[in-house]
């Protein structure tokens, strides 16, 4: 039997993790941390305290930071007493990006990834990127390391635009 | 086999900070606009990555000490890293020799440390294997590129191999630390990775038309006895300058 405070901590956690998964990711503004798969769930603890996991995309992301910081400010907001925590197992992924969210990436002018490469010599851009422009595959990766840890620099060769691609691990 | 590990996370944590550290130098300072951007995002992830080791590190340690006190308030000879992560940039050349020659032994060591039983090291070990891959990766295109390129950028390649091969042998240096650890399943052991990284080195200079150096050179040892090169003290002079000169202070 489901106790009436069991149903109010589901409901608290529902509405926690819809306040926490709205928050836009700082330097990809087009998608939220939870599309990212950044923000892991959201929990109500014996306290009332609404706990978020979140996990870096790469060890060094400077944004990372950040967005523990705005989830905490969005539970705040949402009238919570906030709690962060990272976690770093499971590594992140770019297999947590979902569909929707990728569709949403290519809309805003990157590319989304593509299936993950864990080989460490593919040497001079093996993936096929199209270009979010023109679709074109006609492309060349420009640079594995492009505005953010998280994506490499492309540029497209039918339609000449350069462009960011998220990349891969 | 606390004090082992407390000295093993701060030798990879000193290794990826000071690294990190010679990396980020190149920031505004890069041949290209493309590498300005590559150089410091692979700083950033050395150094994010020994920023979840000091603090492991601090935690196994139990003294209070956080990833700050760590790589701020540490002297020169507390310091343990390899002599190879510490040499100065030189030309490009060498600054991509010796990410060549690093990144290829810690994608390889990375690899078998996800598989740890210690279950922290291998989740900082998952998150930095990927990142791993894209330095190797990063290095090799411009070995290839460079050492297959013009006479003068063949030239100063082949010149980085031999200047810095000399301080390839401290990677698979094994002491008491390493022996105990390794026995325990906690880290690889680093003598087992050398032929894959002699395999890999091989295969990439073959494409980069560039010769294997000598394996008989001679070697040179010390930076995990903390005894280092007369550039590692103008390292840390640069890297402590703020949390000496106000101590405490944040922003």
């Amino acid at each position: 039997m489901v106790t009436d405070a069991a149903l109010d901590r589901a409901d608290m956690q529902a509405k926690a993790w819809e306040a926490a998964a709205a928050v836009p990711d700082p330097e990809v503004p087009c998608v939220t941390v939870a599309d990212l798969g950044i923000l892991r769930s959201v929990e109500i603890d014996d306290d009332g305290v609404a706990v978020a996991r979140v996990t870096p995309t790469y060890s060094g992301c400077p944004a990372t930071l950040a967005i523990e910081l705005a989830v905490e400010t969005a539970l705040r907001e949402a009238g919570f007493e906030a709690r962060i925590e990272r976690v770093m197992s499971p590594a992140w992924t770019t297999e947590w990006i979902g569909p929707e969210a990728r569709e949403k990436l290519r809309e805003y002018g990157i590319a989304p990834p593509e299936e993950a490469s864990g080989s460490i010599r593919s040497l001079f851009g093996e993936t096929r990127v199209a270009c979010p422009r023109c679709g074109s595959t006609n492309t060349a990766r420009v640079s594995e390391f492009g505005s953010t840890p998280c994506k490499a620099h492309y540029r497209c060769e039918d339609c000449l635009e350069p462009f960011d691609y998220f990349k891969c691990i | 086999m606390k004090e082992e590990l407390f000295e093993l996370l701060l030798r990879l944590a000193d290794d990826q900070l000071v690294l990190g550290h010679r990396v980020s130098e190149w920031c505004g300072h890069a041949p290209t606009l493309e590498e300005d951007l590559a150089l410091p995002n692979i700083a950033l992830d050395l150094i994010g990555q020994a920023r979840s080791l000091y603090t492991y590190a601090g935690e196994i340690e139990g003294k209070g000490r956080d990833e700050d006190q760590l790589a701020y308030l540490r002297l020169e000879h507390d310091y343990h890293n390899l002599l190879l992560v510490e040499r100065p940039n030189g030309d490009f050349a060498q600054t991509i020799l010796r990410q060549l020659y690093f990144s290829v032994f810690m994608h390889a060591w990375w690899r078998e440390a996800t598989k740890s039983k210690d279950e922290t090291l291998a989740a900082i070990a998952a998150k930095a294997v990927k990142e791993a891959i894209y330095h190797v990766r990063h290095a090799a295109e411009w070995t290839i590129r460079l050492g297959d390129g013009t006479e003068e950028s063949a030239r100063r390649m082949a010149d980085a191999v031999n200047e810095l091969y000399r301080f390839t042998g401290e990677l698979f240096e094994t002491d008491e630390v390493t022996d105990k650890l390794a026995a325990a399943g906690i880290v690889p052991d680093p003598a087992s990775l050398r032929d894959e990284w002699d395999r890999t080195i091989a295969e990439i200079f073959a494409e980069a038309q560039l010769e294997m150096p000598d394996p008989e050179t001679w070697q040179h040892k010390g930076g995990r006895k903390g005894v280092h090169g007369e550039e590692m003290g103008f390292l840390l002079a640069d890297l402590q300058y703020m949390q000496r000169a106000y101590p405490g202070m944040t922003w």
